[in-house]
């Protein structure tokens, strides 16, 4: 095997240094009444090449993948050739979770330069190094929010049009914690919008929205800022793709207090929906309610600058069983890639991005309009929405025979009510090319 | 102006690299539109991201790349991370387009294929483990934890025992994770002391056992690198008393075609792929977290489970028993494809990963013991751990000194004051993919440097000495955090 480099001389001389006779001895200690006697029931060996050849045979490497006009929290973007040879960097890519800092700066300044975009682009103070995904750093969010307030308040209201498997997540986290109520807030079915409570009481410590929201509405979080705040409550805002924050009002600056999101599509790592990106930022007096790692920056025994993981005393490691969170991990690689793109997009690249996929949004409406289309909801969105279509599904059918796949059927993820409302979103990567293939199949 | 060392360079942040009007992107032409959005839902102010060309960029990334330590540099014997060689096939693997431009919600036909993936690792993960089931949902080894803890609580709820069985035995050796999670999932951790020998005895967890008892929660091998050969009789009790077995197989390097812990008792384990079946840590992930179980707890697994219809794969979500997710989508997809491909190349000899791993552990302790205190005697498996009790009182010089002293030689520390239970533990674990040369280097560091600890101490002391860095100051760092980068007063750079 050629990632055992061991000689039968050098085992020998191995099993003498050690004082055996065998490999087999190596076991003593297991008892035999453990031990597992047969041949494992699994293939032959298989060398590199045929495993390569197995993998293109089972359609995974040759197929000719659709054209996706799809969203719904796993977005795809545009993403540079050299973001992928960055991460594949042996130096990042097969390194261990920096604990000895003197030999892992380069992943240290890395997220703490991703701890400040996160934190730029929510608007918020701090950001963490990251968490699992969008939905597990939703859960996150609402457990820290019980915290801040002590664990007194026992209420979160959470809006109904949060993406359907955000909300499965959060009720699997929250579950768990036996005195925490889950109250629903409805969106209105004229605009798509989460319902702002008319009161909020004084068991709520959070009000959790999208945004957008699963819809692709842009929820008003002022609003819901100022019914938090009255109640002394958190507000948190789901970001399902951060690009969008080029163009929208920071949650930080609407009165969100805990942002959180998903970065994977900046980082090119949404195929089939992962490996996620949670992001999570907050204000500075909420940090020690944190969950996850946390970059700083500090000085050497020469008064040199460097980095280290720092704060740990909110972590599992350090704290066990009073530990803000189990996670012991963050998604570093992935982060790593968000941040290197980030870096190569700024301000404008992210806008362009962003507005590029508004303006598809809209040609792609306009075709379906001729069909007979029709918007679902009144409120504001920016390249993702809820689209209404005659006969939906023999349309999306003959889109996909000619390799378009055009956006998710809602009844499928939501209820009946929603037949032939399909959910559409258009990035920078659906081409104009593509949007012709749809005018000519729908429109001949 | 500070001198580089060798080609170290010291990096400013990206934030102070680029200059107004640099451009690292390139998008494809054509108009943009402005969304129509109320006026106070538009951006204000734009985020002050960095702006630099793709040159700047790359040379920024690269460059810091050059401070870290990894597996394809060296060795790298962190016990219970496994930091083992990752076969470079997979990167390939994982960007075909078939994964990387598939959503997860498309229809079922349309990732048949994709699905059929899952359910080939899943099964394999069975046969490796002995258990009847397999969810590849949580995206890590504690995102497993607490999966697995859930379907333990779903299933005494449908016992109706949900709210008397409230607690779950954990070792002291557990890792920190294992209490933490104990805790999320809304149960009372109870520590269990480790026997005289390093490993549990039946009378000791006989002790905490009756009917408030929702599981015990063990690693095996335990944390000291010792199999917990109790464990069969020890299950049977917990059994009896109504209680699951939860086994974290974070050692599950140490067990592969050797012990199938579905047969010894455990109702559920938890699989860090990222470690036994060899993924790139990444610098602290993604990883991955499977859950296996026996079929009685199968119905509490998280949805949507993979089930295969003839030829077709497709997602079943309507469980009413399952748990929920745990993850928006399926889990870190790409880790799967690595652990398959893994898992195909090594086929049923697997074991043969575990013996060499056995082996180069066992190698490792016995060229170190007669310089290093070992704190149980009994035989290890896949790891070593060590104590620096004696040499700390000789020589004043401790399992920290040794582990930066380490890096002068190029080679990363094992793990550090890890278990808890041994004073200022040294927890090597060498993997598989190390060659005998390489442990040799390793041992002839340890030994060099006990050695300087009884001559010059001080040398030990305030190491290291020849990375770009020296000791951080980590106290100053939580006390005033500096979690950000913020602009000078007077930068102009944006």
């Amino acid at each position: 095997m050629r990632y055992l480099p061991h000689s039968d001389e050098e085992i020998k001389q191995m099993l003498e240094t050690i004082g055996v006779s065998s490999i087999e001895d190596l076991f003593a200690s297991i008892p035999q009444s453990h031990r597992f006697s047969g041949t494992l029931p699994l293939p032959e060996p298989m060398d590199e090449w045929s495993i390569k050849n197995l993998f293109d045979d089972m359609l995974w490497g040759s197929s000719d993948p659709y054209d996706a006009l799809v969203g719904a929290g796993a977005y795809f973007h545009i993403v540079p050739e050299a973001v992928w040879h960055v991460v594949s960097r042996s130096e990042f890519m097969t390194a261990y979770t920096p604990y000895q800092p003197e030999v892992s700066q380069g992943t240290l300044q890395a997220m703490f330069e991703f701890q400040t975009m996160v934190s730029e682009l929510m608007g918020l103070e701090v950001a963490n190094a990251s968490l699992y995904d969008g939905a597990t750093a939703l859960g996150e969010a609402v457990l820290m929010a019980h915290r801040l307030l002590k664990g007194k308040r026992r209420t979160v209201l959470v809006s109904r049009a949060l993406h359907p498997l955000y909300l499965k997540t959060l009720l699997t986290y929250v579950h768990s914690v036996a005195d925490i109520r889950v109250k629903w807030l409805e969106w209105d079915p004229e605009t798509g919008a989460t319902t702002v409570p008319a009161e909020v009481d004084g068991d709520v410590f959070a009000i959790a929205v999208g945004y957008p929201n699963f819809f692709g509405v842009v929820e008003d979080l002022a609003v819901f800022a100022d019914a938090a705040q009255a109640a002394g409550a958190h507000l948190i805002a789901s970001v399902p793709d951060p690009a969008l924050l080029s163009v929208l009002e920071s949650p930080g600056r609407l009165g969100a207090t805990i942002a959180v999101g998903e970065g994977s599509g900046l980082a090119g790592t949404s195929g089939m929906g992962g490996p996620g990106l949670g992001l999570m930022a907050t204000t500075r007096k909420a940090i020690k309610q944190l969950p996850g790692r946390l970059v700083g920056k500090t000085v050497d025994t020469e008064g040199r600058e460097g980095y280290v993981l720092t704060l740990s005393s909110r972590e599992q490691h350090i704290r066990r069983e009073r530990a803000t969170s189990n996670i012991c991990s963050n998604q570093a690689l992935v982060a790593l890639a968000f941040a290197v793109h980030v870096s190569m997009l700024g301000y404008d690249g992210l806008h362009r991005m962003t507005t590029l996929g508004v303006r598809k949004l809209a040609r792609v409406m306009g075709i379906l309009e001729k069909i007979g289309a029709t918007r679902k909801f009144t409120g504001p969105v920016v390249n993702e929405m809820v689209i209404h279509i005659p006969d939906s599904r023999k349309v999306l059918e003959d889109l996909r025979n000619m390799s378009v796949y055009l956006g998710i059927p809602l009844d499928r993820w939501l209820c009946e009510e929603f037949k032939d409302d399909v959910l559409v979103c258009t990035t920078e990567v659906v081409s104009d090319e593509v949007i012709d293939r749809i005018e000519h199949v729908l429109l001949g | 102006m500070e001198l580089r060392r060798g080609i170290l360079r010291r990096e400013p942040d990206i934030f102070e690299i680029g200059r107004k009007g640099h451009v690292g992107y390139s998008l494809p032409g054509g108009e943009g539109a402005e969304p129509s959005l109320p006026e106070h839902l538009k951006r204000s102010e734009p985020p002050r991201l960095p702006t630099v060309t793709e040159v700047e960029a790359v040379r920024h990334y690269t460059r810091l790349s050059h401070w870290n330590h990894s597996v394809e540099l060296g060795m790298y014997p962190l016990g219970s991370c496994t930091m083992k060689y990752n076969p470079k096939l997979h990167d390939t693997l994982t960007r075909m387009p078939a994964f990387s431009r598939m959503h997860p919600m498309m229809d079922d036909a349309s990732i048949t294929e994709q699905l059929e993936l899952l359910k080939n690792l899943e099964d394999a993960l069975c046969a490796i483990s002995g258990f009847d089931a397999v969810t590849l949902q949580p995206p890590a080894g504690a995102a497993g934890e607490f999966t697995g803890l859930a379907v333990i609580k779903a299933a005494l709820k449908k016992r109706g025992e949900a709210d008397q069985r409230i607690r779950v035995l954990v070792p002291d050796t557990a890792h920190g994770t294992n209490p933490a999670s104990v805790v999320l999932n809304g149960f009372k951790p109870v520590s269990v002391q480790t026997g005289p020998e390093g490993y549990l005895t039946v009378d000791m967890v006989r002790e905490h056992l009756d009917d408030t008892i929702a599981a015990l929660m063990v690693t095996n091998p335990n944390t000291l690198g010792i199999y917990e050969r109790e464990l069969k009789e020890i299950a049977e009790e917990v059994h009896k008393a109504g209680g699951y077995v939860y086994m974290d197989g974070a050692n599950f390097n140490a067990l592969m075609g050797k012990v199938r812990p579905a047969d010894i008792g455990v109702d559920v384990m938890h699989f860090n792929l990222h470690k036994t079946f060899s993924t790139p840590h990444g610098g602290g992930g993604p990883g991955a977290g499977p859950v296996g179980v026996t079929s009685e707890l199968e119905p509490y697994l998280p949805v949507p489970r993979i089930v295969q219809d003839g030829d077709d794969y497709r997602l079943d979500w309507n469980r009413e028993d399952s748990i929920g997710k745990v993850h928006a989508f399926l889990g870190n997809f790409d880790v799967f494809v690595r652990a398959y491909a893994y898992i195909l190349e090594y086929g049923h000899h697997l074991e043969t990963v575990t013996e060499r791993a056995v082996l180069n552990a066992r190698y490792l302790r016995a060229r170190l013991e007669d310089v290093l205190e070992i704190p149980y005697d009994t035989d290890t498996l896949h790891e070593a751990v060590f104590t620096d009790k004696t040499l700390k009182k000789e020589t004043g010089v401790t399992t920290m000194d040794i582990a930066k002293r380490l890096l002068d030689h190029g080679v990363h520390p094992p793990t550090v004051y890890f278990p808890l239970i041994v004073p200022g533990a040294f927890m090597v674990e060498p993997t598989e993919t190390e060659s005998k040369a390489d442990l040799d280097y390793f041992v002839d560091a340890v030994k060099s440097i006990i050695q300087e600890a009884h001559e010059n101490p001080e040398l030990v002391k305030s190491a290291p000495h020849t990375t770009g860095i020296r000791r951080l100051d980590e106290t100053r760092a939580a006390r005033k955090p500096v979690l950000r980068w913020t602009p000078a007063p007077d930068s102009n750079s944006q």
